[in-house]
């Protein structure tokens, strides 16, 4: 079993007496997609940062691709790629200029810089553009072009912060395609985003909250936490014709340990021993129109049910 | 120094896509040298009179004529009444007002005292100066010659000069150097130059940092193995040697157009621009490391402009300047780099002449770009 790609252990990190992230732990194998989930401010940007050896920790320690950030961090550089949520291309050079641009900053050779730029345009397809000004191309196409030039220099690990914050769905769903493709060729990926469902799609996911990293695992391992889904639960999807009164029903209800509106429906936890029949009529008592599943936690139910027990924890 | 070249050659590519840099640095500056080298003159000549001659005989048409030659007032009314005159200068439409009392000539010709008075639109102070000064001289060099008319006849004199003739008890004999016919030009020109340098490395290098920076590119490149040195240097030579061209042009407008020739050495003048274009490239890093946004860089560049034109001994002398000013003064670069051209180009200064200014100078830059520098890295990390 060779070493995880990305280790980090008690890692932290302090910004004079705030302490940003603290006492993160984690591994992320070869080949995996590594999602990071949090609010904003909770600290993802400061993780990735130090992952990136842009950042030095103040506690603790990572290795990437088995080198320490803190002893080298420019031996990681060459090594990753980054490409962040402001698709950082220079808008007045053309999509060509831009390629070659980075492949020089990482020292490419003539023969590679030319096999690199054709292998990331039949990647991404942005080879029918190469004289078009950057500013020129539509949102999807640049994020496409970011892409490019942050896998020029053949990265063994790519880092994306908000790869796909205001892309259109098509762009994002095409994106995370591509994203596959690497995967599946042996790169290694560390996301940060806000969509859940692009969270289901990664092998492994963490969830960030005030500074804490407070779940780590695949998606299914989260799912049947016991934090989540206490022994003696289950989760319900109540389908009623109004959701906001039947929520309210729900959190006054003995038996019910959450309940979260989830659009036009109620997700609810309630407690095993009751029976669906029971419960329904407790939440919608004249029950016309309503009806309860049985369902699967969704990620969202997961990073709910924990963010929750950290504030009680943390107000405790 | 890795990413050196990639920084560089990218630096071009935006110099050469984007049109505005290149007029900016090239065109921009002659034509601000050319008009601004035109605009400029304070000899301040044809002050615009109002004669209100109560005489209107020879001897008070002799005085108005005597103004006039001098060059400093040109006539452009000629009224009746003290009513007329009064409105005359408070309309603005003349600078300055003669009255000349009915019984000019005959007091003159009983030898007693005649009073001509004029009145002087002071609030431009500069013009008011030379409007005073010149009249005060007209009259003095008058009565001199009435003086001596009358010594003449009473064959006396305070002093002959060989020939036998009257002549002043004391001679003295001012003679200009540098600037023998008095040209503002010669005085503005080298100045200017320094102005519209400082203007264009000051604009153009807080531009190309906090562009980039606010396009998230920076950002980007603290990713790669770009070092940075490499970033740096190479962010910063294609301004320096834009600077450069441009310095070349003024310098060839100036000889050829404002016919200010260079009097000093060209060598010891060009290494000095140098130093002052490091200069500047430092307090344009500086602007950058300050400014978020390109917004930010312009009203920083700017409020660097204001002092270094007013204060700097450009327009005004500073040996004028209350103590405070005079340090503020005192701190900026480029009055130390006037000094320096001023001093090569007009008075052919030597390195040994011009040593405290180059020390200032130098000192300047070293601690502008420490500053800089220090404050850039620290943003890095």
């Amino acid at each position: 079993m060779s070493e995880a790609v990305i280790q980090a252990r008690g890692l932290g990190r302090q910004f004079g007496p705030v302490v940003a992230l603290r006492d993160v732990t984690l591994d992320v194998p070869r080949s995996a997609i590594f999602g990071l989930l949090g609010p904003n401010g909770s600290g993802k940007s400061t993780l990735i940062r130090m992952l990136c050896a842009v950042l030095r920790p103040t506690a603790g320690s990572a290795r990437v691709l088995g080198i320490d950030v803190r002893q080298d961090p420019e031996a990681i550089k060459r090594r990753i790629g980054y490409m962040s949520q402001k698709f950082s291309l220079y808008a007045d050079l053309t999509v060509g200029e831009n390629l070659a641009f980075y492949g020089r900053i990482y020292g490419l050779s003539r023969e590679r810089q030319a096999r690199r730029v054709q292998a990331v345009c039949d990647l991404t397809g942005v080879g029918p553009f190469l004289d078009r000004l950057a500013g020129a191309l539509s949102g999807g196409w640049k994020q496409r072009l970011a892409l490019a030039c942050a896998l020029i220099h053949e990265p063994e690990v790519l880092f994306l912060d908000e790869p796909t914050a205001g892309i259109d769905p098509v762009a994002r769903r095409d994106l995370w395609d591509l994203l596959f493709a690497l995967a599946h060729r042996g790169v290694t990926m560390f996301v940060t985003t806000h969509y859940m469902d692009e969270a289901e799609r990664c092998t492994h996911v963490g969830y960030v909250y005030l500074g804490r990293l407070i779940a780590l695992g695949t998606p299914d391992e989260l799912k049947r936490s016991d934090e989540v889904t206490p022994p003696g639960t289950r989760r319900y999807e109540l389908t009623c014709p109004d959701p906001p009164a039947a929520l309210a029903a729900a959190r006054a209800a003995p038996a019910v340990r959450d309940a979260t509106l989830f659009g036009n429906t109620v997700h609810v936890l309630a407690d095993g021993s009751l029976s669906p029949e029971r419960l329904l009529e407790q939440l919608v008592p004249d029950g016309a129109g309503a009806a309860l599943r049985p369902i699967e936690p969704a990620l969202e139910d997961v990073f709910v049910a924990l963010s929750r027990a950290q504030a009680a924890r943390g107000a405790a | 120094m890795s990413g050196f070249l990639a920084i560089l050659l990218k630096e071009f590519a935006h110099i050469r896509r984007g049109k505005t840099t290149i007029v900016f640095t090239f065109v921009v500056p002659a034509l601000q040298l050319t008009i601004f080298g035109y605009a400029i003159d304070v000899t301040i000549d044809n002050i615009p009179l109002a004669v209100l001659d109560l005489d209107g005989r020879q001897d008070s048409r002799a005085f108005i004529e005597a103004m006039v030659n001098t060059r400093a007032f040109t006539v452009r009314e000629r009224l009746q009444d003290f009513g007329g005159l009064r409105r005359a200068l408070s309309a603005g439409r003349v600078k300055a007002g003669v009255i000349i009392p009915a019984n000019y000539s005959e007091r003159l010709l009983r030898g007693e005292r005649a009073e001509v008075q004029v009145l002087v639109d002071g609030s431009d102070s500069q013009v008011a100066t030379t409007a005073v000064n010149t009249v005060s001289l007209l009259a003095t060099q008058m009565s001199v010659a009435r003086g001596q008319a009358l010594n003449e006849r009473m064959q006396a004199a305070a002093a002959r000069d060989p020939a036998g003739r009257q002549a002043f008890p004391v001679d003295v004999r001012p003679r200009l150097l540098y600037n023998p016919d008095l040209e503002s030009s010669h005085f503005f020109v080298p100045g200017l130059i320094a102005i519209i340098l400082q203007l264009v490395l000051v604009f153009l290098t807080s531009f190309s940092i906090v562009k980039e920076r606010e396009q998230g590119t920076l950002e980007q490149l603290f990713v790669t193995p770009v070092g940075r040195a490499g970033l740096l240097f190479g962010k910063l030579l294609p301004y320096a040697l834009m600077a450069f061209g441009e310095l070349l042009i003024v310098l060839v407008l100036m000889v050829g157009v404002f016919h200010v020739p260079i009097q000093g050495s060209l060598p010891l003048l060009l290494v000095l621009c140098g130093l002052f274009i490091v200069t500047g490239l430092g307090l344009g890093l500086l602007i950058s490391t300050i400014a978020v946004t390109q917004i930010q860089s312009l009203q920083l560049a700017f409020l660097l402009m204001m002092p270094s034109v007013l204060l700097s001994g450009f327009m005004f002398p500073r040996s004028e300047m209350p103590l405070p000013i005079y340090l503020i003064g005192a701190v900026l670069p480029v009055t130390y780099f006037i000094e320096i051209l001023r001093g090569i180009i007009l008075r052919q200064a030597e390195t040994a002449d011009l040593l405290p200014s180059i020390g200032a100078l130098g000192l300047c830059c070293a601690v502008i770009l420490a500053l800089s520098m220090t404050r850039f890295r620290k943003q890095l990390d």
